[in-house]
């Protein structure tokens, strides 16, 4: 609805931005299109400057056990940020995450690294199968996500506690390497190369292919892309594989960096995951986002308690900022959009 | 015309929501190389058999052939498939997508749409801006452009010079006449008879869910169109018009029951001013997209504005929300029904929601009480519950009427009522009329905007015309016939113009 | 919930078996088939293990129900309104644990407890209803932040021992004139109550009228921030006093003490027909579906099956009835 009063030809608009291009242009677009990809790396930058700020003598043991904490979760906000991007939500990140866990703890315990590695195909296929689960269940039953999600989380916990009944098993040390030891130098711990191929596998030929937009099209606009010829049920059916096949990753995560299986770590996982992607800048009502600053709000988010302890602050108000960090990111985008709205 | 081979056929389509009927037994026949106006009044079911044809709807009944071949579409990718490809009344364009990604979400190849987008005058597109960020008329071409993409035999065009400038809508009309010279069928679809009468070849007139009929040449066939669209009862119901409005002069020293004075709201809404006194009801009239929506919401409080003063009876308002409205005693019953009501619930809650507003009546309610004011309201407005108590199973016309009735039951000084008989039947649209000349007798003031311009001439005392966000006529009933009134809606234009 | 409306077709079902006929009747009336589905889960047990059904777990079902119970109520008020509290299972738990350490106060500890309802029920409200922020999110950062606290606040009053006061012990476990548990007697009147503000009151009426259309109820010149604000409060509230309840089932006050209350209650919401999206559904639908989840709590316990089965049931028949009832209602 544009006004004809001023008689302007309104493709004008569309010349004149085009004309202040260039490299500045694009530059700011970029920044509209993944606001994220700057912010959340500034924060993480500013983090790590307090956190060596405040603790001189942090050192590459420091760095890996930050880079070990934050693996999981960085999976766990990945995973939930495929189906957020898609509008929907899953709340069973964290259980899946622990079947993944205790799957692998359970039955690498006396395997050889190639056994393993096996094995981890395996634990991920299992993942990415849970994942299809849920997305039948949520598509066909027409129960609301959240809900389906929910109670789907608690069957997967109870698949978790099946598998192993107490926290136990393990994996051969060459294993448990991948995501806990160092392999080009000790200020690169092996957790963040982890972190980055495998996201990085998973989601950018996502990202690139047409299911990737159809992702971003059911989440921004339903009828739009109902409209634009794209299949509602079968892109929400896939976004919740992705989901299930990250958290399957987040699972031998865990177990890498644990060394063991426990069936109720993962359940943790859920709520913060879905904080980090709060914290990271994708918007839960769909369509926006990437993976890119969810994975590092994970970092921030381990990195707070880290911080405190160096402070000597009592740990425990980790969760507490954390908690505050999400209430207070989503009131004042809330206030910003209202300030908008009212102009 | 010798009968070629249809590139559609559509048979008695038929498509009910719960219990709105939007068609009953809707026929369209396209030949190629056409250009073939659908028309009708608004809630004829224009839009509806659009939607069923390109796949987004199911029918209910009825059978659609391509080429002489039926089929059914399940989805708009189906219908695109077949050849068949519609330009919506709203975009539908991903915002959060660039609309180069747009463009692959749909499959169609980019070079294509740049060449269309340049035969319509668009040349420096950036397909790298998201969808969100660009002008509403621009997004229009794009749509139009990814549509012709993919090659239609069948374009159908629901509505798309309707918030267009001038400019855009002449390129548009070049690219459906350089369309059917390529030997395709392009159905379009518009409330601006004059556009209609000059693009298009035939035209089939939709009324109340039916095709009335189908004028073999489109140009110089409007009268015989608006008789088609508005049906016989419409004229009968002019012709039985009891009320005489206009011959009453109103007592002018009195004090406005609402006074606009410069009212701006940035880009649609430029200096509007009127008086509206106790006892009128004042007509608005405009074409699509000239502020009257946004004058409306102003006067309401559901917009804020930007300058000016909204007065009710001689004091000025200060409208943060449309709660400050109500209790200055201006009610307004908007054009969506959907926007008001509240579908799941009854009847009587929907008309007694109002007074709640007030946390004082946050407490028990006294049943009897609200029974009573539920009751009187519904008898007066003869409002049809026989379907049930839920609001879901009442008729349109009847939901309107709910609207309405909540305001009776509340009380209030003065009606806005945006296009109140959008969609509905025309034994209702007389009731509808007949109450809100029975409230004006009883010295509420009813300010009235209605997209059918005769309606205006049945209702009202006096009519203002807004054109670009500005009044550009005001005049008394007698004056406010058909043809002044759409003369002074296209702006000053003398005569009624033949777009070509 | 439609408590006139007879069924008009009752006559045009000639077959007492014909399947459409029954699935129509539930339609209308699912607070029928919901007692009909408590009632089977009963008879099933007794079949099952005959003997079990005796006046002892009845009144042992309504002592564990209450608190469930409790929490939904608030659950259901703000689902109705289209949203969702999750951090009803931290307040429960922030409110138990705060007055436990203050038990040393007698009964105005309880005031302590209901205050860090109120407070965090504020913050909900101030961020939905003013800020607009999703229930989810907002309501998800506030319990994690609550829960960060109550952990801060256990390590500073490591000297304050936690201690649950008798008539809390009594509230939670206690039963009266021969079998009828107390909780019961606190929960029974903030059922009446949440029935009767939800169907004979203003306030009920806008926490439809908001869920069904908020856009609406703002044209009808109400001010929606308002009635929302309100809601979350309550609900917090109304989580603060079954957290008291909870603790004094349980005798001592841990740090996760209330967390499985947080499915559940969302469950008993579903189970009972109201809808996520709002404006439709009851408080008395709820009661029934806390009543069958706390039966379907006992039923796995007397078979006796391990933990992992029985979470696995329990999401599965949640699970289950969810889809029923979603298709039911389409």
């Amino acid at each position: 609805m544009t006004a004809p009063a001023g008689g302007e030809p309104s493709a004008m608009g569309v010349s004149a931005m085009d004309s202040s291009g260039g490299f500045a242009g694009r530059f700011r677009r970029w920044l509209r299109l993944h606001p994220s990809l700057f912010a959340m790396p500034a924060l993480l930058i500013v983090s790590l400057a307090i956190t060596v700020a405040i603790h001189p003598t942090f050192s590459d043991f420091d760095l890996q056990s930050l880079a070990m904490g934050a693996l999981p979760l960085a999976f766990a906000a990945a995973a939930q940020t495929a189906v957020v991007i898609s509008g929907g939500i899953d709340l069973s990140i964290g259980s899946m995450m622990a079947v993944a866990n205790v799957l692998a703890a359970s039955t690498m315990e006396n395997a050889n690294i190639g056994e393993s590695l096996a094995l981890a195909v395996v634990v991920l296929l299992a993942g990415a199968a849970m994942g299809a689960l849920n997305g039948l269940i949520v598509v066909f039953s027409r129960v609301p996500d959240v809900v389906a999600t929910l109670a789907l989380g608690f069957i997967w916990g109870g698949v978790a506690l099946l598998i192993m009944e107490k926290p136990g098993g393990g994996a051969p040390p060459e294993f448990l390497n991948l995501g806990a030891g160092t392999l080009f130098t000790t200020w690169l711990p092996n957790a963040v190369i982890l972190l980055v191929v495998a996201v990085s596998v998973i989601w950018i030929p996502v990202r690139q292919s047409r299911l990737g937009l159809q992702l971003y099209a059911i989440g921004s606009d339903r009828v739009a892309a109902f409209r634009s010829g794209v299949d509602i049920e079968r892109t929400r059916f896939s976004a919740y594989i992705f989901s299930g096949l990250l958290s399957a990753v987040g699972g031998l995560g865990l177990t890498m960096t644990t060394g063991i299986g426990a069936p109720l770590a993962g359940v943790y996982y859920t709520l913060s995951g879905l904080a980090a992607v709060v914290v990271g800048g994708v918007s839960l009502a769909g369509g926006r986002g990437g993976m890119v600053g969810p994975v590092m709000a994970a970092f921030v988010l381990t990195l707070i308690p880290t911080d405190l302890i160096f402070l000597n602050i009592d740990p425990n108000f980790g969760q507490v900022i954390q908690g505050t960090l999400i209430v207070a990111i989503v009131m004042i985008g809330g206030f910003v959009e209202m300030a908008r709205s009212r102009r | 015309m010798s009968e070629p081979v249809l590139l559609l056929e559509a048979t008695d389509v038929a498509k009910r929501f719960d219990s709105v009927i939007a068609l009953k037994a809707a026929s369209l026949r396209v030949c190629p190389g056409e250009v073939h106006g659908l028309m009708g009044s608004n809630g004829a079911g224009k839009s509806t058999l659009v939607k069923i044809i390109t796949g987004v709807l199911r029918a209910d009944g009825g059978r659609i052939l391509v080429k002489g071949v039926a089929r059914t579409f399940g989805s708009p990718a189906e219908a695109r498939a077949a050849g068949i490809v519609s330009v919506y009344q709203d975009p539908a364009l991903v915002p959060d997508l660039t609309v180069g990604q747009n463009m692959r979400l749909a499959r169609v190849s980019l070079k294509d749409v740049r060449r269309r987008l340049e035969e319509l005058g668009v040349t420096s597109l950036d397909f790298s801006s998201l969808v969100r960020d660009l002008p509403y008329p621009t997004l229009r071409l794009i749509d139009l452009a990814r549509a012709l993409a993919s090659e239609p035999a069948v374009l159908l065009l629901d509505e798309i010079t309707a918030s267009l400038p001038a400019d855009l809508s002449e390129q548009i009309y070049l690219m459906v006449r350089r369309w059917r010279e390529r030997g395709n069928a392009v159905i379009f679809i518009s409330h601006r008879m004059a556009e209609v009468s000059a693009l298009c070849d035939r035209a089939t007139v939709l009324r109340d869910g039916v095709t009335v009929g189908v004028t073999e040449r489109a140009h110089g066939s409007e009268e015989r169109i608006v008789a088609l669209m508005l049906g016989a009862e419409t004229a009968r119901a002019v012709a039985s018009a009891t009320s005489a409005p206009a011959t009453k002069a109103k007592p002018r020293d009195q004090e406005p029951a609402l006074e606009v004075r410069g009212l701006r709201h940035s880009p649609l809404l430029n200096d509007v001013s009127f008086k509206l006194y106790p006892g009128e009801v004042l007509g608005v009239a405009a074409l699509e997209g000239q502020g009257q929506e946004e004058l409306f919401d102003c006067i309401a409080g559901s917009r804020r504005t930007d300058e000016g003063a909204i007065l009710a009876r001689g004091q000025e308002l200060r409208l943060r929300h449309p709660a400050d409205a109500i209790r200055a005693g201006v009610v307004l019953v908007p054009a969506n029904r959907l926007l008001a009501l509240l579908q799941q619930r009854s009847v009587r809650e929907n008309i007694a929601l109002p007074a709640f507003g007030a946390i004082r009546n946050w407490g028990p309610i006294g049943m009897r009480a609200e029974r009573a004011r539920v009751e009187s309201a519904t008898a007066r407005l003869q409002i049809d519950t026989r379907a049930g108590s839920e609001l879901s199973r009442l008729s349109g016309g009847n939901q309107q009427k709910v609207v309405i009735a909540r305001w009776l039951a509340s009380g209030f000084n003065t009606l806005l009522c945006f296009d109140p008989t959008r969609g509905i039947d025309i034994g209702t649209k007389r009731q509808i009329y007949a109450l809100v000349r029975k409230l004006a007798a009883a010295g509420s003031a009813v300010l009235l905007f209605t997209s059918e311009l005769p309606e205006i001439a049945l209702a009202c005392d006096r009519a203002i015309v807004l054109f670009g966000g500005r009044v550009v006529a005001e005049m008394p009933v007698a004056e406010a016939d058909e043809a002044t009134l759409l003369r002074a809606a296209h702006g000053l234009a003398p005569q009624l113009q033949a777009v070509s | 919930m439609t408590d006139q409306g007879k069924p008009a077709v009752s006559h045009s079902v000639p077959s007492a078996l014909s399947v459409a006929g029954v699935i129509s009747l539930l339609r209308k009336r699912t607070l029928v088939a919901l007692v009909l589905l408590l009632l089977a889960f009963v008879a099933g047990i007794e079949v099952g293990r005959p003997g079990t059904v005796n006046a002892l777990w009845i009144s042992n079902m309504a002592l564990f129900a209450a608190p469930l119970g409790i929490v939904a109520a608030g659950q259901t008020l703000v689902m109705l309104t289209g949203g969702i509290d999750l951090s009803v299972a931290s307040v429960a738990t922030a409110s138990a644990y705060l007055m436990a350490t203050h038990s040393g106060l007698g009964l105005p500890s309880v005031l302590f407890g209901l205050a860090v309802g109120v407070a965090i029920g504020l913050i909900n409200g101030v961020g939905i209803a003013l800020l607009r922020v999703q229930p989810l999110v907002m309501t998800l950062g506030t319990g994690l932040m609550t829960e960060g606290m109550l952990v801060v606040y256990s390590q500073k009053m490591l000297a304050n021992a936690p201690h649950v006061p008798q008539f809390i012990e009594d509230l939670g476990a206690g039963k009266i004139l021969g079998g009828v548990p107390i909780d019961l007697l606190l929960w029974a009147p903030i059922a009446v109550l949440v029935v009767f503000v939800l169907r004979r009151t203003g306030y009920g009426r806008l926490l439809y009228a908001v869920g069904d259309n908020s856009e609406a109820c703002k044209l009808a010149g109400i001010r929606v921030w308002r009635v929302l604000l309100v809601n979350y409060v309550v609900c917090s509230l109304l989580a603060a006093t079954a957290g008291l309840v909870v603790v004094g089932g349980a005798g001592n006050a841990d740090l996760s003490l209330a967390d499985v209350y947080l499915l559940p209650s969302i469950a008993a919401v579903i189970i009972g027909g109201t809808s996520i999206f709002g404006g439709r559904g009851g408080y008395s639908g709820t009661i029934i579906g806390a009543l069958i989840l706390t039966v379907l709590n006992s039923i796995l316990t007397l078979l006796d099956a391990p933990e992992p089965i029985r979470q696995i049931l329990y999401g599965g028949i949640i699970l289950l009835l969810a889809t029923a009832y979603t298709r039911l209602t389409g």
